[in-house]
Parts: C-alpha cells; sequence; structure tokens
C-alpha cells in the first residue's frame, strides 16, 4: 500500500512539473490554459490520492479535495479562455483553424 | 529521496509558472499562471501536510483551494465586462 502510494504521487508531481513546463513553453493563451488545465487537474488528482493513500485515516478528506478540484479546475479555466476570447486577445500564428469566426456577425 | 524527488519537481512547476506570471505578454497569460500556480499550491500544502503529519493543513488546502477558484472567477468577469 505504502509502494502504491508513493508511486502514485511521484506521478502525479511530474505530471504538475510538466503543466509547469508547458505554461513556460507554449506560444499562446489558449495552448497555456489546455496545459494549465489537464496537467495540473491529473497531477493534483495522483498526488492528493497519493497521499491519502499513504495515511489511511485521511483518505475520505483527501477525496473531498481531489472532487472539489474536478468540479471548479475546469470551470474557472474555461471562463478565463472566455475572457479573454471576448476581450480580443490574438490567436498564435500558427493556429489552423477559428471556429468563433462562424459565431461572429 | 522520495521527498527529494517530490519537493524538487513541485518547485521546479513552481519556478516555470512564476516565470511565466514576469514574463506574460498580456493580463489573460498572468490569470492563467496564477491559476496553474495555484492548483499546484494546493497539492503542496496537502504533500506538505504529509510531511509534517500535520492534520490541519487538509483544511488548508480545502479552503485554498475555494478562495483560489472565486478569485478566478472574478478576474475574468473583470476581463470581459469591466467594472460594472
Amino acid at each position: 500500500m505504502e509502494i502504491l502510494g508513493m508511486a502514485l504521487t511521484i506521478f502525479g508531481v511530474i505530471f504538475l512539473c510538466l503543466g509547469g513546463l508547458g505554461i513556460l513553453r507554449l506560444p499562446d493563451v489558449y495552448n497555456r490554459l489546455q496545459a494549465g488545465t489537464k496537467c495540473t487537474t491529473l497531477g493534483a488528482f495522483c498526488t492528493i490520492i497519493g497521499v491519502g493513500i499513504m495515511e489511511p485515516q485521511w483518505f475520505w478528506k483527501t477525496l473531498l479535495i481531489v472532487s472539489f478540484i474536478f468540479l471548479t479546475n475546469p470551470i474557472s479555466n474555461h471562463v478565463i479562455g472566455r475572457a479573454s476570447k471576448n476581450s480580443g486577445v490574438p490567436l498564435c500564428d500558427k493556429t489552423v483553424i477559428d471556429k468563433t469566426k462562424d459565431f461572429e456577425k | 529521496m522520495f521527498e527529494i524527488i517530490c519537493f524538487s519537481l513541485i518547485g521546479l512547476g513552481i519556478v516555470f509558472s512564476v516565470l511565466r506570471l514576469i514574463r506574460g505578454s498580456t493580463t489573460p497569460d498572468r490569470v492563467v499562471a496564477l491559476d496553474t500556480l495555484s492548483t499546484i499550491t494546493t497539492s503542496l500544502l496537502v504533500f506538505l501536510g504529509f510531511i509534517f503529519k500535520r492534520y490541519v493543513y487538509l483544511d488548508v488546502a480545502l479552503v485554498y483551494a475555494l478562495l483560489t477558484f472565486i478569485g478566478a472567477i472574478v478576474v475574468a468577469r473583470f476581463l470581459e465586462k469591466g467594472l460594472k
């Protein structure tokens, strides 16, 4: 059980580091949103559940924190992406398709 | 060994996010970096609670996640509509 918790925590921590790297390296606000949402949600899930497995008395509280992060992190990032699109942040030069142009009058 | 690996990787993620927070060319870049930083900090708080064997850190992490969610929503609303 200890080994499983340690492996899960290290996996999650690697994903947190990769999320930070994506925030630094990607070219655009929207690409950075993708890195900042997906990587850190999976990383926080694995890290916190790994801690809950290593300390079995804490498991339900860690499950509560993880479910809260799972509910709120995509919502807040979606709201930030929508706000940056509406406030006119330009897309990257390499962008191939922009479907929001169909809805603008 | 385990603690050293975890702390160095989390610290690396925090350093990358803070660099983007300093350099970011537009305001939504900085907001995205701050949101990522808050999620990393939440998991860092839980991990610190595991290292120090303190149960209180889980409460702190829960309240911190809630407050940063509200902060991100408020900043996004300000970006979209201004002070109305």
